[in-house]
């Protein structure tokens, strides 16, 4: 084994000769670049998904205003009179989804730390396969050069909204977004599902395959198991997604009739009979809630990992983490159609993914009372990731609550797509994982890069961007309670809905000094990048294996032989020991004074193991 | 001007950030607090924790007080008050879980933040601990899913016989209503029968579509039972009464139905309101396309004395085009006729 990645090792080295513009920063196969890559595409993504929701947020908060000023990027999509164009309203707010899900949250939280971290933490090399690790990035890039050319038809991107329910997503007369922006889409789509799912069986088959000596799955940071069970559920739930949108295509162009039935638009009838909406529904969800946990456990990995590391201590019910990141997997298989309690389903249907909605809140709570007893008692360092996780949790609490009111199918009829889910989901997915994003680029910085970013900025980011969020998706609770509904460019229609014009005023001014605050981070990565002060190998004082490489590992990660693990990550603290962290590195037998009883037990099994490796190093040797 | 302004906000921001950034770094350097592990702003943030506890807390509470009889609906339907007991019920389950984590999540960091003189307590698990904080929630759950499906099963079980229906149909972008006339059967209809003249595409060879008549408002009585049948004709729509707390998808190919009793009439709203003009309204839910946000439809509830009245006083299809009764089989162009000469 262990003759085995040094011959490994060697053959990086050789590799690394090699290198160089192209084969360094473009079409590169090292796991750290290539998580990089994802990374500022993930922020490029974020920015514009946010600029186009400040954008609808306008027109919300001040629906009598002029936005002539707009027309130098949105040309025709505003009207003489200065109004936002209604049918681009939709696109916009279809595409911000469409953006945050699947570019910002998957692709830029899952590619850029499943890639950055999962090699790092286990030791590894690099991923299972290097190459296909490279064309995921790149069909995930070109997924997203298609999507932005969809922002510039005549006939405007998708706008049946993120879910792009049929018929309204099928039929071009209904909307002009199912046009070409809508083929468009689908296109994207499919490429991009093809990447995670490259990404996705790399990830599994590198936790599973290639973990260094002594690193078993009970010893696995937090990070990793969250990493290797999202990419799990991707796995299986975005095949699902690949079938929903092959069968739109099929009933947008060849006139088949898997979706449509007894359709009547544009003055004639439509030959279709016998498809079900509701069919693209349950294809559609089937992924659609999956893809809130896709999206939420690398977030809640990240968190556990520094919340930990940052309370000196270490967290709490590291198994019962574990089967809860397992029960969460597994449920969130089989609560899909919670999403579906009045689209004509089924009641009695509706009664059992009730029940199940419900079980999942257990596990979910359960996380949150290890976070916050893990915090208890500890000797907290608030460095800007530790900020972000504490406001992860908090988000996770607020947002999980209100799961449990639409959870309840009674209580979802009154709710169900109005801005109390709105709320909701913005708070517990939205901001939950990307306030891990953010915690995880803040953490790990100083490993990619060398150097740290300013602490100053990030507290500040922290605290504009914390009271932000709250300060837009808060309020939208009680406009949700009141009954607005979602996806409505105005609401002076309705007598029920034309008050709270101030609310959602206020709610659009939070939405721009959150998104403004966004450019304190932007400055601090890219500043720090080149001019941030020089990193020093463990600035967090971590237990993880990733602090054990060189300042700026190079490919192959490690110099020389990958470091053995002895330990789980999370000895903080420990009661005798005379630093309050202890490496995995650093072998039980070498700290008599700190171990438990049941450690102690296992070192003299660790010494011999370790005798017998040092006989099998030095026959290797003497046969060279 | 906007744009001006905006321009000014980005300038001012950015010259903020680059002084603020500046002086801090070179005061870090000074005092050498760059070096430590927990600088000063260590307590800082344990402080902010707190002053943001204090702060929304008390925001929350002010606000969702003030302005309560804004967020919050009359009810005018019998299921309504079942589930908004429900909402209410797991707003206070929940309302306590959430005070309760939050006051120890942003007291935690107050209360425990770095001291070089201290060391964090290692403990790493509690099998009792963890038990218990599993079993609470599964038994607190198990009882809000319990009540809730009670009440969904009432709600969504089938409508009684002799329920007063009525039938909603969405299109891009409005509500079509029909009444099922005297013999109180709605008749059959077919897509492919759409025409300018007959938007519902009802099929007038059907002897029960003969009396069925449209409605430009719908008007339900009090205190019974009212069936709504519901379906769209092009994309998805979804038929939503927030007042009687109502909501079901429309949807093109099958039809959906909700049935429920409304309480109060529109008088005794306005009445209660104290608002001369309000009116039931019905809104679309689910994406439809441009028009979404004005696919408004008015409900009028009125006592069922009115409500037999005002039903028999409606024309049907035939009496108000009669038109749509040329080209039907001889048997039920009779029983047109006759409607036609009736009036």
């Amino acid at each position: 084994m262990s003759t085995a990645s040094v011959a490994n090792h060697d053959a990086a080295q050789e590799h690394e000769h090699h290198d160089n513009f192209v084969t360094k920063y473009i079409f590169s196969q090292d796991h750290k670049m290539i998580a990089k890559q994802y990374l500022v595409t993930g922020m490029f993504w974020a920015l514009l998904g946010g600029f186009l929701s400040i954008l609808f947020r306008l027109q919300l908060g001040f629906p009598e205003m002029d936005m002539s000023f707009l027309r130098p990027i949105l040309g025709g999509w505003i009207d003489e009179s200065g109004a936002l164009d209604p049918t681009f309203y939709l696109a916009l707010v279809t595409m911000h989804g469409t953006i945050m899900v699947f570019f910002v949250l998957t692709a830029g939280l899952s590619g850029t730390f499943s890639n950055f971290l999962i090699p790092l933490q286990i030791g590894a090399r690099d991923m299972a396969s290097g190459f296909m690790n490279m064309l995921s990035y790149w069909l995930f890039f070109l997924s997203g050069v298609i999507m932005f050319i969809s922002l510039f038809l005549k006939t405007g991107p998708a706008a049946g909204g993120w879910v792009v329910y049929p018929p309204l997503s099928a039929l071009e007369q209904a909307i002009p977004g199912s046009g070409l922006g809508m083929t468009l889409w689908l296109i994207a789509m499919t490429l991009f599902i093809a990447s995670s799912l490259m990404g996705g069986i790399n990830y599994i088959t590198t936790v599973i395959n290639l973990r260094t000596k002594g690193m078993s799955f009970s010893k696995l940071p937090l990070t990793i198991w969250a990493f290797f069970l999202t990419a799990v559920i991707g796995l299986l739930s975005f095949p699902v997604l690949f079938a929903a949108a092959l069968l739109l295509v099929f009933d947008r162009s060849f006139g088949t009739s898997f979706y449509l039935s007894d359709i009547y638009i544009g003055g004639e009838a439509l030959p279709n009979t016998g498809g079900s909406p509701v069919l693209y529904q349950h294809l559609f969800w089937f992924l659609g809630h999956p893809e809130v946990y896709i999206v939420l456990l690398p977030a809640l990995g990240i968190t556990s990992e520094v919340i930990s590391t940052n309370s000196r201590k270490p967290i709490f019910g590291y198994k019962a983490m574990i089967i809860s990141l397992l029960g969460i997997t597994v449920l969130s298989f089989v609560v899909w159609a919670h999403h579906m309690f009045v689209s004509g389903l089924n009641p009695f249907l509706g009664s059992i993914f009730m029940f199940l909605t419900l079980i999942i809140a257990i596990p979910s709570a359960v996380k949150v009372f290890n976070y916050l007893t893990t915090l208890w008692r500890g000797n907290l360092i608030f460095t800007p990731a530790m900020l972000f996780s504490i406001g992860l949790v908090s988000f996770f609490i607020s947002g999980g609550l209100t799961g449990i009111f639409l959870g309840n199918s009674a209580i979802d009829i009154q709710l169900h797509d109005t801005y109390f889910v709105v709320a909701h989901f913005h708070l517990v997915m939205g901001a939950a994982s990307f306030f891990g994003m953010v915690a995880g680029i803040y953490h790990w910085f100083p490993k990619m890069f060398g150097r740290m970013m300013d602490a100053k900025l990030g507290y500040i980011h922290f605290w504009l961007t914390f009271v932000g969020v709250y300060l837009v998706f808060f309020p939208m609770h009680y406009i949700g309670i009141a009954g607005f509904p979602r996806r409505y460019y105005s609401w002076t229609n309705f007598e029920f809905a034309n008050m709270y014009t101030d609310l959602n005023m206020f709610v659009s001014v939070a939405a721009i000094i959150t998104f403004a605050a966004q450019f304190i981070f932007l400055f601090n990565f890219f500043y720090s990048m080149y001019r941030g002060r020089k990193a020093t190998l463990n600035p967090w004082r971590s237990n993880t294996l990733e602090w054990t490489t060189p300042l700026h590992p190079g490919h192959g990660n490690w110099p020389g032989e990958i470091p053995t693990i002895y330990r789980w990550p999370y000895d903080y603290s420990k009661p005798g020991a005379e630093e309050d962290f202890i490496p995995q590195t650093v072998p039980l037998s070498a700290t008599p004074e700190s171990n438990l009883p049941h450690e102690q037990e296992l070192v003299q099994a660790e010494l011999d193991i370790m005798k017998e490796e040092e006989d099998v190093l030095v026959s290797n040797e003497t046969i060279h | 001007m906007y744009g001006f302004l905006i321009g000014v906000g980005v300038l001012l921001i950015f010259s903020i950030i680059w002084m603020v950034y500046r002086i801090q770094t070179l005061v870090s350097v000074v005092k050498g607090s760059d070096k430590k592990i927990a600088s000063g702003s260590n307590r800082i943030n344990a402080i902010l924790f707190v002053v943001f506890l204090v702060g929304s807390g008390i925001l929350m509470f002010w606000y969702s007080i003030k302005e309560f009889d804004n967020y919050h609906l009359p009810i005018a339907s019998e299921h309504g008050v079942v589930t908004d007991n429900l909402f209410w019920i797991t707003m206070a389950v929940t309302g306590i879980v959430f005070l309760i984590t939050h006051v120890l999540l942003f007291i935690f960091p107050y209360k425990y933040q770095y001291s070089e003189k201290r060391k964090a307590s290692f403990y790493p698990h509690n099998n009792k601990l963890e038990v218990i904080w599993t079993a609470v929630p599964g038994v607190v759950l198990a009882g809000l899913v319990i009540s809730g499906w009670m009440a969904w099963s009432d709600i969504t079980a089938p409508a009684p016989e002799n329920a007063n229906v009525v039938e909603i149909m969405g299109y891009q972008f409005a509500w079509e209503i029909r009444y099922p006339g005297k013999d109180k059967v709605l008749g059959d209809y077919d897509y492919r029968l759409i025409t300018a003249t007959n938007s519902h595409g009802i099929d007038f060879a059907d002897k029960n579509s003969i009396d069925d008549f449209p409605s430009p408002v719908v008007v339900i009585p009090k205190g019974e039972p009212v069936l709504f049948k519901i379906r769209a004709r092009d994309v998805l729509h979804s038929v939503f009464a927030p007042h009687m707390r109502l909501k079901m998808d429309a949807v093109p190919g099958m039809p959906t139905r909700f049935w429920f009793v409304p309480t109060k009439t529109t008088a005794e709203m306005r009445e209660e309101t104290g608002n001369p003009e309000f009116n039931y309204e019905i809104a679309c839910t689910e994406l439809c396309g441009r028009g979404h946000f004005s696919m408004r439809k008015v409900i009028e509830v009125v006592e069922p004395e009115a409500y037999q009245k005002w039903y028999a006083e409606q024309k049907s299809f035939i009496q108000v085009n009669p038109a749509l009764a040329s080209g039907l089989p001889s048997d039920t162009k009779e029983l047109a006729e006759i409607q036609l000469t009736e009036k």
